[in-house]
This record gives C-alpha cells, sequence and structure tokens, in this order.
C-alpha cells in the first residue's frame, strides 16, 4: 500500500493530527505554575535557613507548606522532563542513543518527583 | 532512501560560530543551560528533603553540606540559574502574545532578563544571610 508514495503525500489531504500541541501547553502551564513555586520554594529556603529541625518539622507539618511543596515536586518534574526531552531531541539524532536518553528522563524526572513527594509525606505526617 | 553516501557535502546554514554573539542569543543558549542546571537541581532538593525526612542525623549531615562553602556557591548558583530561568520565562509568556518582537524591545528584555537575575539573586541572598545571622 503507497510504497512508492513519499511519506508527504501520504498525510496530505488527511488534515492535522489533531495532537501537536500538547507538549508546548503542558510546557508554558507548568511554566505558570512553577513560578509561584519556585517563589514559594525560595520563600521557604529563606524561613528555615539556620533553624533546627524542630522548626524544620513544625514548617512542613502545616498542610498547605505540604501541599505547595508537592505541587512543585510535580509540576517541576513535568516541565523539566519536557524541557530535557527537547534538548535531547535536539542534539542526540541517532535512534538507539536517542530513544535510551528519552527513556531515562522520564524515569529520572519520575524518581526525583515521586522521591521528594515521599519526604514531604513523612515529614508532613511528622517524621 | 538508504545511505547517501554518494550525495555531495551538502552546505550548512550558518550556526553559532557565524554569527557575531547578541544578548538575546547569549540569552537563549543561557535559557537552555540554566533549564538543564535546574533539571540536576531538584536533585539537591529531593536529597536534602530525604535526610531530612530521615531524622536528626540525615537533618545534620544535609545541613553540613549546603552550609560549607562549596555547598553555599552550588546553592548561590541553583538559586540564580532557577531565577534566570524564570524570568526568561516571563519573556517567552511576552513573545507568545505575539508583542515585544521589535529588535530594540528584544535587546531591552533580554538585558533585563540578565540584569533582573542577578539583581533579584542578591536581593534575594541579602535576606537570606541576614535571616541566617550571617552579618551579626
Amino acid at each position: 500500500m503507497n510504497r512508492y508514495g513519499t511519506p508527504l503525500k501520504r498525510v496530505r489531504g488527511l488534515g492535522s493530527a489533531q495532537a501537536g500541541t500538547e507538549h508546548f501547553w503542558g510546557q508554558r502551564l507548568s511554566a505558570v505554575a512553577n513560578l509561584f513555586l519556585v517563589t514559594f520554594l525560595i520563600y521557604s529556603v529563606i524561613q528555615l535557613a539556620g533553624e533546627p529541625l524542630d522548626v524544620v518539622r513544625a514548617y512542613f507539618r502545616s498542610p498547605v507548606v505540604a501541599l505547595l511543596a508537592a505541587l512543585f515536586a510535580f509540576s517541576s518534574a513535568y516541565h523539566m522532563r519536557l524541557g530535557m526531552q527537547v534538548i535531547i531531541e535536539d542534539y542526540v539524532h541517532a535512534n538507539t542513543p536517542k530513544f535510551i536518553l528519552l527513556i531515562l528522563n522520564t524515569f529520572f524526572a519520575a524518581a526525583v518527583a515521586l522521591t521528594s513527594v515521599i519526604a514531604i509525606i513523612k515529614l508532613s505526617l511528622g517524621a | 532512501m538508504g545511505k547517501a553516501e554518494a550525495q555531495p557535502a551538502r552546505p550548512l546554514s550558518p550556526h553559532l560560530t557565524i554569527f557575531r554573539p547578541y544578548i538575546n542569543m547569549m540569552m537563549s543558549i543561557l535559557h537552555r543551560i540554566t533549564g538543564a542546571a535546574n533539571y540536576f537541581g531538584t536533585l539537591l532538593l529531593a536529597a536534602w528533603l530525604t535526610a531530612t525526612a530521615s531524622g536528626p542525623d540525615g537533618f545534620m549531615a544535609a545541613n553540613a553540606v549546603t552550609a560549607s562553602p562549596i555547598g553555599l556557591i552550588i546553592l548561590f548558583l541553583y538559586s540564580w540559574s532557577l531565577i534566570h530561568h524564570g524570568l526568561g520565562g516571563i519573556r517567552h509568556f511576552i513573545w507568545d502574545t505575539g508583542r515585544g518582537f521589535e529588535l530594540p524591545t528584544i535587546r531591552l528584555m533580554s538585558w533585563a532578563t540578565l540584569a533582573g537575575s542577578v539583581t533579584i539573586t542578591l536581593i534575594i541572598w541579602f535576606i537570606g544571610l541576614t535571616k541566617w545571622g550571617a552579618f551579626s
């Protein structure tokens, strides 16, 4: 079927795939969230600078703090996974290393986010 | 298609080494570099949170690393990198609305990204170090 047609010839007339903008939209959506959440992160670091463990624990026991910290873990991981995906696609063209790096990219983002969230939950519950 | 060995070398479009560096080009490169740096910075955050949640020993160890000279330098660069990437993101949001594509505006916004990120980082560190007791 269509063995002699070019890829362009095959898709002409079919319209768009209706699914080309998720990357852009997700990237911008998480960027907006991160503007607020990084502000919260910087505020938190200043609040906790030089404080003993008791103060740090009390800070994370606030539900609002735990919620914002967990949101930041997910939003930043989502955003950076998309960003690193573009960097990999820009510079790595051979299929095997590209797909290995794209897979590792997702693994890294998921692992960092979940590690952070587990620690946040532990602190929030009084660890 | 197969291997294109019979084809002569195609001409390449001018790239980084051809153009004279412009501020918007430098800020574009820096946006990607700071983004990649922030990528690995999250590893530090995860490590600090995990150590702190593990108890007093982990918390002491994490703070010893953070308060060491190298730890403070890395934290300073990480904070600047986050802020610079954030301001660069705001620049891109302005461009997303279709505004700010005049050359003088592009140069102004690019310089403002750099000046703003350095200024905000220094102000935040002044506040943080004052609270930490570094000046008393």
